[in-house]
């Protein structure tokens, strides 16, 4: 028997019963992730990337969301923590780290107060020992000076260092699983690829498994190894990052490579782009939810919502007509 | 097509092809409104006391004024007094009925000239901003200090007794709180996009205040202004109850509370009947205040 | 190239911000001494990083803020004189904002916002109105179905569309598009890089293309300016900025770009730490605390835009002749 994965999602359904109408933000999401693997969910906004991952740590506000399916971490069920374990499970098992530092840092204690406290409380120990190790993050997060950087607040540091200081946060309790949300997409482009290369290392170095939520391909072909791409609150297509890049087979992921702006294009060339809006979560259309939006799609598309096929190994493209979306061998 | 030249009223609006229309803001607001069953009932109660106030003289079934001391502090259910009669005899239910004049003019008045001159001041404030902002603001602050029961008595205790004088004290107590509020959401307008787009493509500050700013400031601070109505009220019960606001024998709601607060012990329903009139009222402009503030979706 | 249509001579603008209470005062140097020109005709793209200067510069061209120091000439004329005045300034040149819902007025009806700015440079109500409808349908959103709503009723592209349109109602020579497709999602950001094209073609617009997507900034321009703590770094022909830059940040900042190919994944970042605060900007080159190739001089001495190469100038002491940098050409005698 195989190992099972560290997580493992399945059929998960996310509603938002908040509203008027009630938002369908995830309908039916099966995903795994090996211990040491990096994910990258790619999506545009609405997609229901970002619900996933607040999903794993239940996050979203809980009496105006409805949950449904399992999500298993290291064999813990997830969904049926009590509220005592839920905490012990943030941040020890997985731990998450946000497009705004803001969210995550508290602006009224210095960081290396912050990360000890996290440290003491999960673990216990002793303040010296929490301290030390405090430092030991900020070093491995290649903060400049660290010493005298865990006295400062979060408002003294710059963007990227703020982010880094999270990311050490996030650390802090040696978790198995980091969630992040978007870390990079406020930052400048020579801060982001510090960032990036930042994940990459210590991913390698702690053995930590990273789910990746962004909406830009560049971001995950430079973290991860595997892509799933979100559409419309469903993984449609999900693969190792090369199959995905080069072999798209879902006519969507096949759409946003082809409608991105890159080096190779001659000048007032237009581009490639899908027709369309993404699609309305409280007013979802029946069968695939690219349809309306596809060049490929039948009647079928509307009628039904196709299963993944698989396309390729551990390549799978939820999709009827991945036959007509298959490579022309050259 | 009555609807399209009716918005274009210089030109016949023949020539342009008809659109669809998306129902307007006001429209959503009224949908919104006509959801909240305590805001309509709210509404309706002060709707009932609009018509009391408005036809008083046919209503009331005596002459407000006219007492006789042989029939002093009648209870509640009198035969011919239906609310009995008050410490000189005068029917109950009449001068009740002729208090709606006073209190809702007290309450709504002043709230409609602090509207005027406070949103005036605020929006200039709000759009010019820098130093005469500062200046406006600093000097409409020192005003704001004073806590506005305070304010309201020493303005007419400086000015004297009467209901005029009562209303202008009224008036520029609400002038600061409501010039804040002006001056705050105007502020906020002022710096979005859409008001720099109205700058770039060349309008002059008029323009942009009228197309751009009115339409977007003018709606919170009237949800914020109604919310004052009810403190008007009391405000206004409470000078005459001190002797500043209306005087006897007028039959003003808070004064009569304070001429009949001797024979609370003997009749205290009798006593206890303007008081509630009050209470009824105010409460029921709050509620439909914040009726109004959820149907036009404000965040003061 | 043909000529200047925008020329921009030592705009300065500082921000005056609070020091302590009895500290002295301070300001931000947003834009620190710039110069450059905007062709008839071309797209110059401005990028840079957060702090740099690019979107106070937009604002500065658009007259939304006066500059400290410098002047803006238009078509050889300085805005706010009996030549050009500000109206007819502001009538040649219009701006789209990022943040498409904010900048459209919610209480509005579509038509109703592209109309208001025709109607304030004197066209009647009527005429106004079917202009409004037409630039609809040139931006791809069927008039009939789309004069009379609000703008919460719309998608973000839908909005943006709307906003192009009311830029293009006053029929300006010059757009100015800040960080304009920043806030779309890639599929639908596509489809309005497109419809941008399709009406410079159409109209024969100039547009500044201001943006932080460095991919897409090299797919809209003709030319690139990058900044750096409100200082130009470079300026030069787009394919000569990504492939062959002179500057070291400019070479950096495309080096930072994914690489789109997970066999050859960037392994070193091109630069450490963050662009220090343009309240205090280094002396000397803002850029030699960052920059790998800094020598001493670098920090005492400032660089001048100089001409490096057929309509490319480069900010940097390694290209100035006679600068003290040991990769510095000598002066030309």
């Amino acid at each position: 028997m195989a190992i099972p994965p560290l997580v493992d999602i399945r059929d998960l359904h996310v509603t938002f019963t908040g509203g008027p109408k009630p938002i369908r933000a995830i309908n039916g999401v099966d995903l795994s992730l090996e211990r040491g693997e990096t994910l990258a969910i790619l999506g545009e906004s609405g997609s229901g990337k970002s619900v996933t991952l607040r999903a794993m740590l239940r996050l979203n506000p809980e009496k105006r969301t409805k949950v449904e399916g399992s999500i298993t971490v290291g064999g813990k069920d997830v969904l049926a923590l009590g509220s005592k374990d839920l905490q012990a499970f943030r941040g020890r098992d997985v731990s998450m780290i946000f497009q705004e530092p803001a969210l995550a840092l508290d602006p009224v204690y210095t960081l290396g107060h912050q990360i000890a406290e996290t440290i003491v409380k999960h673990d216990g120990g002793s303040w010296d020992d929490a301290r030390k190790r405090a430092l030991d993050l900020f070093e491995r997060v290649r903060i400049p000076s660290p010493e005298r950087r865990l006295d400062n607040y979060p408002h003294e540091m710059s963007g990227g260092m703020r982010q880094r200081a999270m990311i050490a946060l996030a650390l802090a309790c040696n978790p198995k699983v980091l969630l992040a949300d978007e870390p990079t997409t406020a930052l400048d482009a020579t801060v982001q690829i510090q960032i990036l290369l930042l994940v990459r290392e210590l991913q390698r170095e702690f053995g930590i498994a990273v789910m990746f939520v962004t909406h830009d391909i560049g971001v995950a072909v430079e973290v991860a190894d595997r892509v799933a791409v979100m559409y419309g609150g469903r993984i449609v297509e999900t693969g190792p990052i090369r199959d995905i890049l080069n072999a798209p087979r879902h006519p969507y992921t096949i759409g946003l490579l082809k409608s991105r702006a890159h080096g190779a294009m001659t000048k007032g060339q237009r581009l490639d782009a899908i027709p369309g809006s993404p699609p309305d979560l409280a007013n979802l259309p029946p069968g695939c939810s690219f349809a309306p939006r596809c060049k490929l799609a039948l009647p079928a598309c509307s009628e039904s919502t196709p299963d993944p096929v698989e396309v390729g190994s551990g390549h799978m493209a939820r999709c009827f007509r991945t036959e007509a979306t298959a490579p022309v061998p050259a | 097509m009555t609807s399209l030249s009716s918005l274009m009223p210089q030109d016949p609006a023949k020539t342009i092809a008809p659109i669809e229309k998306s129902p307007g803001y006001w429209a959503g607001v009224i949908r919104r409104f006509g959801k909240d069953k305590l805001a309509i009932a709210a509404g309706i109660v002060v709707l009932i006391l609009l018509l009391i106030a408005v036809f008083a003289p046919l209503l009331a079934p005596m002459d407000p004024y006219a007492g006789r001391t042989i029939r002093r502090l009648r209870p509640v259910g009198t035969d011919g007094f239906p609310l009995g009669t008050d410490e000189l005899g005068r029917d109950m239910l009449s001068r009740l009925i002729y208090g709606a004049r006073y209190s809702l003019m007290m309450g709504v008045a002043p709230v409609i000239m602090a509207f005027g001159i406070g949103s005036l001041i605020g929006i200039i404030a709000g759009y010019v901003g820098g130093k005469t902002n500062t200046a406006i603001m600093r000097t409409i602050d020192v005003f704001y200090a004073f806590p506005s029961v305070l304010l309201a008595v020493a303005l007419s205790g400086a000015l004297g007794a009467g209901i005029q004088n009562a209303l202008v004290s009224l008036t520029v107590v609400f002038i600061p709180p409501i010039a804040r509020v002006a001056e705050a959401v105007t502020t906020q307008v002022r710096n979005r996009d859409y008001v720099e787009a109205a700058r770039a493509s060349g309008a002059k500050a008029l323009t942009i205040i009228r197309v751009h700013v009115l339409g977007n400031v003018l709606g919170p601070i009237f949800v914020y202004a109604t919310g004052l109505i009810s403190v008007s009220m009391i405000l206004a019960s409470g000078l005459s109850f001190l002797g500043l606001g209306v005087r006897p024998p007028e039959p003003e709601w808070g004064l009569m509370l304070n001429t009949l607060r001797t024979a609370i012990y003997n009749q205290p329903l009798v006593a206890a009947l303007p008081g509630m009139m009050i209470f009824i009222t105010s409460i029921s402009f709050n509620v439909l205040a914040d009726g109004l503030r959820n149907a036009m979706d404000v965040k003061v | 190239m043909t000529k200047p249509l925008l020329t921009v001579r030592g705009l300065v603008k500082h921000f005056p911000i609070a020091g302590g209470l009895f500290g002295p005062k301070k300001v931000v140097r947003a834009v620190d001494d710039i110069a450059f020109d905007v062709m008839d005709g071309e797209t110059l793209g401005i990028v840079g990083e957060s702090g740099c200067g690019k979107s106070t510069t937009a604002r500065l061209l658009m007259h939304l803020m006066d500059p400290t120091a410098g002047e803006i000439l238009f078509d050889g004329a300085k805005v706010g004189t009996p030549d050009l005045s500000l109206t007819e300034y502001r009538r040649q040149v219009q701006m789209v904002f990022q943040d498409s819902y904010a900048s459209l007025n919610p209480r509005l009806t579509i038509e109703s916002s592209i109309a208001f700015g025709p109607q304030v440079h004197g066209v009647p109500q009527r005429e106004a109105i079917e202009r409004a409808r037409d630039l609809l349908a040139k931006v791809g959103l069927e008039p009939s179905r789309f004069a009379g709503r609000y703008p919460h009723e719309l998608s973000g592209g839908q909005r943006q569309r709307i906003n192009i349109a009311r830029a293009l109602a006053l029929r300006p020579k010059i757009v100015i598009l800040d960080e304009a497709v920043s806030a779309l999602d890639k599929s639908v950001e596509a489809q309005v890089l497109n419809l941008l094209l399709d009406l410079k073609d159409e109209f024969k617009l100039t547009y500044v293309f201001i943006s932080h997507d460095l991919h897409v900034v090299r797919y809209m321009s003709d030319r690139v300016m990058v900044m750096y703590l409100g200082k130009v770094a470079e300026i030069g022909p787009s394919e000569a900025i990504f492939d062959d830059p002179f500057h070291p940040y400019s070479a950096a900042l495309t080096r930072s770009m994914p690489t789109m190919d997970p066999d050859n994944r960037t392994n070193e970042a091109p630069l450490f730490g963050d662009p220090p605060n343009p309240i205090d900007p280094p002396p000397g080159c803002r850029f030699h605390t960052r920059c790998s190739l800094a020598e001493g001089v670098c920090a005492q001495r400032e660089p001048v835009l100089t001409r490096a190469a057929e309509l490319h100038d480069v900010a940097c002491l390694r290209s100035e002749p006679g600068s003290g940098h040991s990769a510095a050409p000598a002066v030309a005698a």
